[in-house]
């Protein structure tokens, strides 16, 4: 089965930090899927660990890359994307 | 009542409280060379085991906190159920370390990442080790570490308190606040004052006092009764009454008893402690610190945000004054979004005013909001710097002010070079108001976190009234106002030296004015004026304050 992949710029203005760092590893975490992240040129990091996550520093308007493989990736690394693609920070 | 256990610390926020004991514990390490477990995969098991029920405790936390808690909480909770962390730990037991020794191991390493990469991430450090903390003491099978869930009414005893673990303190849990070690400006006493609540500093063998013992607390005199007989208690209960009633003597503005006015203000760090006090018997405001606005946050809070705190603020006080200190932050107390590095002595470093040099679009944001709020109330606002050192600076801030259309500009005096300069500081502004905290630490080279320079730090030090009276002759040299927005100023007797000086407003917590204004009451202005020659004349601390109350009303006794 071949990996799934999607390149999303972050739209949180704080960044993948804090609440939308919070929010992303909970979605990560409910596909079910070993779902990695990584910025352009880095090494991937499980996107299920918020310590992992943070640890990227990944700013606003930064390119982050998803990979996963098994059944669902796609859809799910599009869920993904969709949500990378909101500012998370911004309140309700 | 001779056989009771009767202990000195030292007072400092005054009232009388008896109630049972409850120990903050202070973190456990892991024990040296803890043994590797015999089964790797057990051992991994039990700590997925222990950091599940670390999440799950934050998480009943967090259900019970206030919206910003509650995010906080959430996302440590995350961080104790993070495969990555288990997975390090993992790492560590194969290398042979027990299971304490691997989960701290494990967080010290993304600790150090977090460290590194400072800003909003450094600030995370402290949660994840919480986590940490909590999950070592757990795998020791001992308690968790710092403020156990209150149950009721209680005297919250620790070695010293973090500002992170007082800040979770609820006023009508805690009776009273005791401590082994900290000082009178750490953050245990400020807190208390805020709270209204008494405090003792430098309890003696404070931490061994068993738990549900029950404890009498005098936070005026610093002393502490264990398990105090009924003779004890009604004796306590007497001292309470005699102080209520010589407060309840007076009201109304701060002034001798031959008319001489000392304006007595309120310090305050929020809306709502703005509302609470605006509602009290003060003059205004002496001392708003508006970092709580900055810290913490991971960007700068908007003009809007800014303009919204500030109008409540201002219309909490009418047409009573608000001075308002600019934002104070720096290296200690880093901004995610104005971080200038790490600095090896931040005490000594870019805070302050100094900050504001550097980021001037954080002043200028300020500037603009308050302006906007003043107008829009109509208040008595009067804008104030931190950390000046030189006349240049004091030019630099009030020409920024006054472009911001804020008639009313003053510098904070907290840097001995600004006290022995304070004529050429006060041509350039219209008042200066004396931190006595940081000028206190600052002339005698002594840190004010370490509760073990207590003495050093101690406001009655006569090298620091010889500051304050420069500052006072520059003061009357430019016919301009100096205050005392430090504790300093809450010290009854101190507050009556202070007047003596030259000093005409005296700024605290609004629970300490109305032992400060008896005391003003009951003395004239060449008494003051006679007790600050004696405080100067005096060889130490102890000395000075000896020959202050020798020539004080013997009723003042009732007040402190």
């Amino acid at each position: 089965m071949s990996q799934s992949e999607r390149t999303v710029t972050i739209a949180s203005s704080v960044g993948l930090h804090a609440r939308p760092a919070a929010l992303f590893v909970q979605a990560a975490t409910a596909t079910g899927l070993p779902v990695k992240i990584n910025k352009v040129g880095d090494a991937p990091v499980d996107a299920r660990s918020i310590l992992a996550v943070m640890a990227l520093g990944a700013k606003f308007g930064e390119e982050v890359v998803l990979t996963a493989d098994g059944d669902g990736a796609d859809a799910a690394l599009d869920e993904l994307v969709a949500l990378l693609s909101r500012d998370l920070d911004a309140p309700e | 009542m001779s056989a009771i256990d009767t202990r000195h610390g030292i007072g400092v926020s005054p009232g009388i409280a008896v109630g049972p004991v409850v120990q903050v514990r202070p973190p456990v390490r892991p024990p040296d060379k803890e043994p590797a477990p015999a089964d790797l995969v057990v051992a991994g098991e039990q700590i997925r085991q222990v950091l599940e029920s670390v999440a799950g405790t934050l998480e009943d936390r967090a259900a019970r906190a206030d919206p910003t808690a509650q995010q906080i909480l959430t996302a440590t909770a995350m961080m104790a159920r993070d495969p990555g962390l288990a997975t390090a730990a993992d790492k560590h037991l194969a290398g042979g370390r027990g299971p304490a020794t691997a989960v701290d191991a494990a967080a010290e390493e993304y600790c150090a990442i977090f460290t590194e990469a400072g800003g909003y991430l450094a600030e995370r450090v402290t949660d994840l080790r919480d986590v940490r903390d909590r999950a070592v003491a757990r795998l020791l099978g001992l308690q968790d570490p710092g403020v156990p869930e209150l149950t009721g009414p209680c005297v919250i005893v620790a070695r010293d308190l973090a500002p992170a673990e007082t800040a979770g303190l609820k006023g009508d849990m805690v009776l009273a606040i005791v401590t082994e070690s900290g000082g009178p400006t750490s953050h245990t006493a400020i807190l208390a004052a805020q709270m209204g609540i008494p405090a003792v500093v430098q309890l003696p063998r404070a931490v061994a006092i068993g738990v549900g013992t029950i404890l009498a607390v005098d936070g005026s005199t610093g002393e502490v009764f264990v398990d105090p007989d009924p003779a004890t208690q009604a004796e306590l209960v007497k001292r309470s009454e005699r102080r209520t009633e010589a407060l309840g003597a007076t009201s109304g503005p701060g002034m001798t008893s031959d008319g001489h006015p000392v304006a007595l203000l309120a310090n305050i760090g929020t809306a709502q402690d703005a509302e609470s006090a605006g509602a009290l018997d003060v003059e205004g405001v002496g001392l708003f610190r508006t970092e709580f606005l900055f810290l913490g946050h991971e960007k700068a809070p908007s003009l809007e945000e800014q303009v919204t705190v500030y109008t409540r603020v201002f219309e909490a006080f009418g047409s009573r004054r608000v001075v308002v200190r600019t934002l104070d932050a720096g290296a200690d107390k880093p901004l995610a979004f104005a971080d200038l590095g790490p600095e090896d002595n931040p005490a000594l470093g870019r805070r302050g005013l100094r900050l504001s040099a550097e980021r001037p679009e954080l002043l200028d944001t300020q500037l603009t909001a308050l302006s906007t709020a003043a107008r829009a109330t109509g208040a008595d606002v009067r804008v104030m710097a931190p950390m000046v050192a030189t006349a240049e600076e004091s030019a630099w801030f009030a020409r920024r002010v006054r472009e911001h259309g804020l008639p009313v500009v003053g510098v904070m005096i907290e840097v001995p070079a600004a006290a022995l300069r304070a004529r050429h500081l006060l041509a350039e502004v219209d008042f200066a108001s004396l931190g006595t905290n940081d000028l206190a630490q600052y002339t005698m080279a002594a840190d004010r976190m370490q509760g073990e320079l207590a003495t050093l730090l101690d406001p009655w030090q006569p090298a620091v009234l010889d500051l304050v009276a420069a500052a006072c002759d520059g003061g009357r040299d430019k016919g301009k106002p100096i205050g005392v927005c430090g504790e300093a100023a809450a010290d009854p007797l101190l507050a009556l030296v202070l007047s003596g000086l030259g000093v005409s407003s005296l700024s605290m917590a609004p629970t300490r004015v109305p032992a400060v204004r008896a005391a003003l009451r009951m003395h004239d202005l060449s008494t003051c004026t006679a007790m600050a020659a004696a405080a100067r004349a005096a060889r130490s601390p102890q000395d000075a304050r000896e020959a202050v109350l020798a020539l004080a009303n013997k009723f003042i006794t009732d007040l402190i």
